[in-house]
């Protein structure tokens, strides 16, 4: 670690900006102090790795919509439950009545639907290749053991050609190690002849400065790269069995990101085979044009574009505790690392 | 025949709740101080006192290194040692809902009694109430406790100096990890992690043979043992300087938290205090605190400085320096 620590540190070649694309990346980034210890011309980017930050203000809505119908049960990851929509938040929400329930796993959805036949449960579901095959599972089994009061409301996304929409912001990517555990690496083969460099992280201490040391020296000879620097569990073909479910239960589609607008492609929607499970289709959901807070700065903060500080609301009226924007909202949040982390 | 769960004509204050508390509480609690009187009639000493009370909502109401009982003796005991009190007496109260086992209030007197008397405390008063169903979650138990002041000992959260040693009197973040993991909700299992919930007059009179130059006694309870630090660089207008790499955190915890994406400092402790006192003094405490049953991992994990007032600067393991996050409001709900 030392060695790979020195060659950081001492880095003194043409600047170089990398982006991390990994929610978890970015706080372990932030909780090691790793920015702190790079030389002037080393910059580190926090991209749109958070699913809870790149899910746009409509989809809030959309889900505060439905929570607010008579008779159902949203049922979400924790974070989600305080990012605010156009009006207000699921917190909002719930305060008027809605129910709400924190879940771990989009089973737990599956077994309160059963639990409750009378009611309408809606998952939310977010985020990326890493939690898609567990809600894809969920609507198996739903429809294998006939429930039919359960859906999802979805707006997963895939990083693919989000590396190609990022490839301008920066010159190399620190590739999320969780989500390559179920792509595998390819994926970064095809992007290195397309001329976008990166390389597979994992999050100890250790795993974050050998990556950053190798994207250094690598960055030098000239040329697109790509190496795996997490081989102990990001294999070349991934894990076939979670791709294979999400491929059997949904295909790709335009998706809307948070600050990045709709990338082509980009997301993940229920196959008609499965859409009677659609939340969006069973409650026949008008079109939302979600708005923000105008002054909210999250859009270009996940596209490297901007940093918290450069934010007029940033530690003022948005913190942990009142959040403005989605990036203040999870602590793996690039607003909400900059705070909590903050300046000595 | 007996009743085999606490009824609500157990806290109706007739034939049946003198049953109770004989059967159950008298059996377990009896003592000379503790009578059937309105109130218990004590001798102090005149010497100071310190007063405390505490009350224990935690679900649920046993995990794997206790249950509810022993965490209310734990609970205001510690908090009287770390005013360097020794703890004399103690009064409870019972809030139980109808419907609750008779033989887990047992298991939990039973834990109070052996607690108790671990910490040579005195249980002299108590209340008992029985709630419908529904009304409360089980049972809740609030204790209050006297405790008698050492001579040598004067300790408080505002005499935190520039160079003081920080001790932390074992690993960090079992308790909360544990009730975590209890509640099962997310099918982690980590046999190796039992809460630390402990009474520790024995390890703070310890402490006070082997000096009195001691500044701060904090069991960090509730927001483990990042919140105490803030609480005492605030109290005492100090900053701190926290080395990362010293705290102790078993590894079972360290794996949940990696997983959970929790921060151990932040985690509740019941068995775990946190202890100022110059820097020349720290090493002999560190040494007597070894030697203690509940503070075999005692180390020293950071220093007081003048600068920095109100923060706490941490010295990450790759050697950079980074504040420690503040407290952040989404604590684990009844952890204690």
């Amino acid at each position: 670690m030392l060695e790979a620590k020195k060659i950081v540190e001492s880095y003194s070649g043409r600047p170089l900006r990398v982006m991390e694309v990994c929610g978890t990346h970015t706080h372990e980034i932030f909780r090691l102090g790793i920015r702190k210890i790079l030389p002037e011309n080393l910059k580190l980017i926090s991209g749109p790795g958070c699913p809870v930050c790149v899910t746009p203000v409509g989809y809030i809505d959309k889900a505060i919509q439905l929570a607010l119908m008579e008779n159902t049960i949203i049922c979400t990851f924790g974070d989600l439950i305080r990012v605010p929509g156009t009006e207000t938040s699921l917190a909002g929400a719930r305060s008027k009545g809605a129910e709400i329930r924190t879940v771990y796993s989009p089973m737990d959805a599956l077994a309160l639907a059963k639990d409750q036949p009378e009611k309408q449960v809606i998952f939310l579901s977010v985020g990326f290749e890493t939690t898609v095959p567990g809600a894809c599972l969920a609507v198996k089994k739903a429809k294998k053991s006939g429930i039919k009061n359960f859906s999802i409301l979805t707006a997963n996304k895939t990083m693919p050609m989000a590396y190609n929409a990022l490839h301008d912001s920066a010159d190399a990517f620190l590739f999320p190690g969780h989500v390559s555990v179920i792509t595998g690496t390819k994926l970064y083969e095809e992007l290195r002849e397309k001329g976008v460099s990166g390389v597979v992280a994992g999050f100890t201490a250790e795993e974050v400065l050998t990556a950053l040391a190798v994207i250094v020296q690598e960055s030098q000879k000239g040329k697109p790269f790509f190496r795996n620097c997490y081989p102990s569990v990001v294999k070349p073909d991934g894990n076939p069995l979670a791709m294979q479910v999400t491929a059997e239960i949904m295909e790709p589609c335009d998706s809307e990101w948070r600050g990045l607008g709709v990338i082509p492609q980009s997301g993940l929607k229920l196959r008609t085979e499965y859409q009677e499970y659609d939340a969006d289709l069973r409650f026949n959901l008008p079109p939302t044009e979600g708005r923000g807070n105008p002054a909210c700065r999250c859009g270009e903060i996940l596209r490297g574009d901007c940093c918290p500080k450069d934010c007029p609301l940033f530690g003022k009226v948005c913190t942990p505790l009142h959040p403005v924007g989605a990036c203040m909202v999870s602590g793996e949040g690039t607003c909400s690392a900059y705070y909590q982390y903050g300046e000595l | 025949m007996k009743q085999d769960t606490v009824t609500l004509a157990h806290g109706a204050g007739g034939a049946q709740t003198s049953e109770l508390i004989d059967r159950v509480f008298k059996a377990h609690f009896a003592n000379p101080d503790f009578t059937g009187d309105d109130a218990a009639v004590l001798s102090l000493s005149g010497k100071k006192m310190a007063f405390s009370t505490d009350g224990f909502i935690v679900s649920p109401f046993e995990f794997p290194g206790g249950n509810i009982g022993k965490l209310s003796i734990c609970g205001t005991v510690n908090d009287l040692a770390c005013m360097g009190a020794k703890p004399k007496y103690l009064s409870c109260a019972f809030v139980i809902e109808e419907g609750f086992p008779m033989d887990k209030l047992e298991e939990i007197a039973a834990a109070m009694e052996k607690t108790a008397a671990e910490a040579g405390v005195r249980i002299v008063a108590g209340d008992t109430k029985v709630a419908g169903k529904g009304q409360v979650d089980k049972i809740f138990i609030t204790t209050s406790g006297v405790g008698e002041i050492m001579e040598n000992a004067n300790t408080s959260g505002t005499y935190a100096k520039p160079g003081d040693a920080i001790i932390v009197t074992g690993d960090v973040g079992r308790h909360g990890c544990t009730i975590l993991l209890a509640r099962d909700e997310f099918g982690i299992e980590a046999p190796d992690v039992d809460s630390d919930c402990a009474p520790l007059w024995g390890t703070v009179e310890e402490m006070f043979k082997t000096t009195s130059d001691i500044h701060v006694i904090r069991d960090a309870t509730r927001g483990g043992v990042g919140t105490v630090l803030y609480e005492i660089a605030e109290q005492s207008k100090v900053g701190i300087k926290l080395d990362s790499k010293s705290v102790p955190v078993a590894d079972g915890v360290k794996g949940v938290c990696g997983m959970l994406g929790l921060e151990p400092l932040y985690l509740a402790c019941e068995g775990r205090l946190v202890v100022f006192a110059p820097a020349e003094v720290a090493p002999a405490l560190v040494e007597t605190l070894r030697k203690c049953p509940y503070s075999k991992n005692a180390a020293i994990i950071g220093e007081v400085i003048a600068d920095q007032v109100g923060k706490v600067v941490m010295t990450t393991e790759i050697g950079a320096q980074t504040l420690l996050p503040r407290p952040g409001g989404e604590l684990l709900p009844r952890i204690c």
